[in-house]
This record gives structure tokens, C-alpha cells and sequence, in this order.
């Protein structure tokens, strides 16, 4: 029972944090619970497709297929991501605006919640998938199945609480300045995500080039340690990172401020003119 | 083409890559078996600054997944199948790795040299 409330608590969280910066990050939109409950559903039903087809997936690509697909479900996160930043660099003062004087029923018509359901679509999906797996190979080996139930029900609902954790957390932000920590905190999710990605291509040996590790310092703050966890999903930390992360990492952060920048209304109207 | 090529690579590869490579100091391929919930060996000696491709062969009916922080790996490999870890260029040092879904008894070590 355990073992099975620790994993699902693992990849809980990881899922759980992504979920409470979306919900904060679309406070505000009416319909935000649809899309987000959407996003899981479709996240859920694809680890399970995937678990379903691990064996298939794994060999394809001759072998790299799963690290292929990895960095694929993690690549199209980040555009998602940066077009949300760019979306909110271009209508998110307004938005701001009128939710301080209108309060906090707005709906703020056309925001890219399809963009922010898959990003939470996907990261249930490539956390899930894990879980599925490791379920199954418990149950396959024949450990009563309640207690495994009960763990992994557990394990679900600490993640759970992580995420509204996360949500409260981020509401206690003044609304004026909601969105601009919700930028900031999706641009450093985006870059940790990228930074992710460019090293599952590294082991799928797409890539072999500046994979020399930088620095390593998870004897301070382990990676796999719930503190070092967190930061891993929230800004990107990695204990041990080689130089293609970095460089994916602030290249990542880079693009989106160049991105919000083109996108802002000011210049966007100046560059119209 | 290339890929059956690659493919052909692959299987040439996995035929003469014999389990015993793990001993020889310093192959680039190397094989290691997933059995009752256990690596088998326990320990690979690889040289350091190289990259090395490990083939991981599961033989146990449950998927397993082949997880290292240190070695910045996550892999799973499903029941009865293989599955290719790419590890490197390590700088000499221990590396450890283990069976996520068994963790408790599926353990081992890297060692670059």
C-alpha cells in the first residue's frame, strides 16, 4: 500500500502543481473548470492508451520511442505555454483592469483555455502513464488488490491537496499582480519543460553534443527529495544538468520575453500604424 | 532504408554484445537483465567521457523502470521485452540507478573509469 501511495503521490504532485498554476493563472474565466477537468479526463485516458501500447512504443523508433515521445508531448507543452504568455502579454492588462474595477465574476471571453487544457491534458498523461504501469505490475504479481487501491487513492488525494495548495497559494496574490506571477512562474515552467525535452532527445541519441554534466549539486538539494521535486516541476531545477539544458533552458525564457514583447499592445498597435 | 540499416546495426549489436561484456572494462555496448525483480549484475563498469548504450532485457512478466537521477535516465521497460538506455559522457564516479516499480530489490551501479 505504501509503495503504491508514494508513486502516485510522486507524479501526483508534479501533475498537481501544473494544474493549481493553470487554475490560477485563469482566474477569472467562467468555464476554467470545464476545460481543466477536460484536460484530465483526456490526460487520464491517454497514460492509460499509452501504458496500453508501452511495449509497441518502446520498440518503435528502433528503441527510442518512448524518449521520442516524451519529448514530444513535453515540446508541444512549451508552445502551448508560450502561446498563453503571448496571449496574456497582449490582453492582460486589460483583463487585470477590469477585473479590479468589475471584480472577480469576468468572463474574459476568448482565453486560450484550449491551449492551458492541453498543457494540463499532457502533463496527466506523461505522469499517468507511470502510474498506470506500476499499478499494473502490482496487480500482475498478485498483491491484494484494496490495498493497492487504498494507496493509490491516497497517494491521488495528497496530490490533490498539493494542487489546491498551489491554487489558494497563488489567490492570496492581489489581483493586480496575479497575472503577472502567473506569467513568470508559466514562462519557468515552459523553460524547465524544454530543457526536460532536449534531454529525452539526448537519450532517444538524436542529439550527441554538450551533454557534459555542469554541475552537480544533489548532495544540497536532491532532484528526487519532495523540495527538489517541486522545483524541478515549477522553475526547472535539475541537480545535475548538462550544458544542452541550460542552454534549452534560457533560450526557452528568452523566446517567450521576446514573444510577449512583439505580442504587447502598444507595439503591436505602433507596428499596425 | 537507413532504418533497416539502423535496424540491422541493432540486432548485430544486440547478438554480439554478450552478457559477459559487462566484465570486459571498457565496451560501449553492454547488456544487462531485468530478472525477478533484480539487475543482473548489479554493477557496470563503463569508461568514463564515452557514451554508452546499455540494452536492458526485462524478463520478468511486469514492466520495470529503469530510473536514475544520477545518470539523468527515467525509462520503463514493458514485461518480456528489451529496452535501450543511453547513458554518458560520465566523468569517473558512482553512479547509482535502480527498478522504480521494485525499488526495494531492484538496485544497481554504474562505475566510470
Amino acid at each position: 500500500m505504501l509503495g503504491a501511495l508514494v508513486i502516485v503521490f510522486r507524479e501526483a504532485i508534479e501533475a498537481g502543481l501544473i494544474i493549481g498554476i493553470v487554475l490560477a493563472a485563469t482566474r477569472g474565466v467562467h468555464d476554467r473548470g470545464a476545460w481543466v477537468a477536460l484536460g484530465i479526463g483526456l490526460g487520464v485516458i491517454g497514460a492509460g492508451l499509452i501504458a496500453l501500447f508501452a511495449e509497441g512504443i518502446s520498440n518503435a523508433f528502433e528503441g527510442s520511442g518512448q524518449e521520442l515521445l516524451n519529448a514530444s508531448v513535453l515540446g508541444a507543452a512549451v508552445v502551448m505555454l508560450m502561446w498563453h504568455n503571448a496571449w496574456m502579454a497582449r490582453h492582460g492588462r486589460e483583463m487585470a483592469a477590469e477585473m479590479a474595477s468589475v471584480g472577480e465574476a469576468v468572463t474574459a471571453g476568448s482565453r486560450p483555455m484550449t491551449a492551458l487544457a492541453v498543457v494540463v491534458g499532457l502533463a496527466v498523461l506523461r505522469e499517468g502513464a507511470e502510474v498506470v504501469l506500476f499499478l499494473y505490475g502490482i496487480v500482475a504479481t498478485g498483491t491484494s488488490t484494496s490495498s493497492l487501491l487504498i494507496g493509490g487513492v491516497l497517494g491521488l488525494a495528497a496530490g490533490a491537496a498539493f494542487s489546491a495548495l498551489t491554487y489558494y497559494g497563488l489567490l492570496a496574490i492581489p489581483s493586480r499582480y496575479i497575472f503577472t506571477v502567473t506569467t513568470v512562474l508559466i514562462a519557468l515552467l515552459a523553460a524547465g519543460m524544454a530543457a526536460q525535452a532536449v534531454q529525452f532527445l539526448d537519450a532517444a541519441g538524436m542529439i550527441n553534443v554538450l551533454g557534459h554534466r555542469l554541475w552537480d549539486s544533489s548532495d544540497w538539494l536532491p532532484q528526487d527529495g519532495i523540495l527538489g521535486r517541486m522545483l524541478r516541476t515549477l522553475i526547472g531545477y535539475t541537480d545535475r544538468p548538462t550544458e544542452l539544458q541550460l542552454i534549452a533552458y534560457v533560450a526557452t525564457l528568452v523566446v517567450m520575453a521576446a514573444l510577449s514583447w512583439v505580442a504587447a499592445p502598444t507595439r503591436a498597435a505602433r507596428a499596425a500604424a | 532504408m537507413m532504418r533497416a540499416l539502423a535496424f540491422a546495426y541493432m540486432a548485430a549489436v544486440a547478438t554480439f554484445a554478450a552478457p559477459g561484456a559487462a566484465d570486459v572494462g571498457n565496451a560501449q555496448e553492454l547488456n544487462l537483465v531485468i530478472r525477478n525483480n533484480k539487475f543482473e549484475p548489479e554493477e557496470i563498469r563503463v569508461p568514463a567521457g564515452k557514451r554508452v548504450s546499455i540494452y536492458v532485457s526485462n524478463e520478468d512478466a511486469t514492466p520495470e523502470e529503469f530510473d536514475s537521477t544520477a545518470l539523468k535516465v527515467e525509462k520503463v521497460i514493458p514485461g518480456k521485452s528489451k529496452g535501450l538506455v543511453r547513458i554518458g559522457p560520465l566523468t569517473p564516479g558512482r553512479y547509482e540507478f535502480i527498478g522504480e516499480f521494485h525499488a526495494d530489490t531492484a538496485k544497481g551501479v554504474v562505475i566510470a573509469e
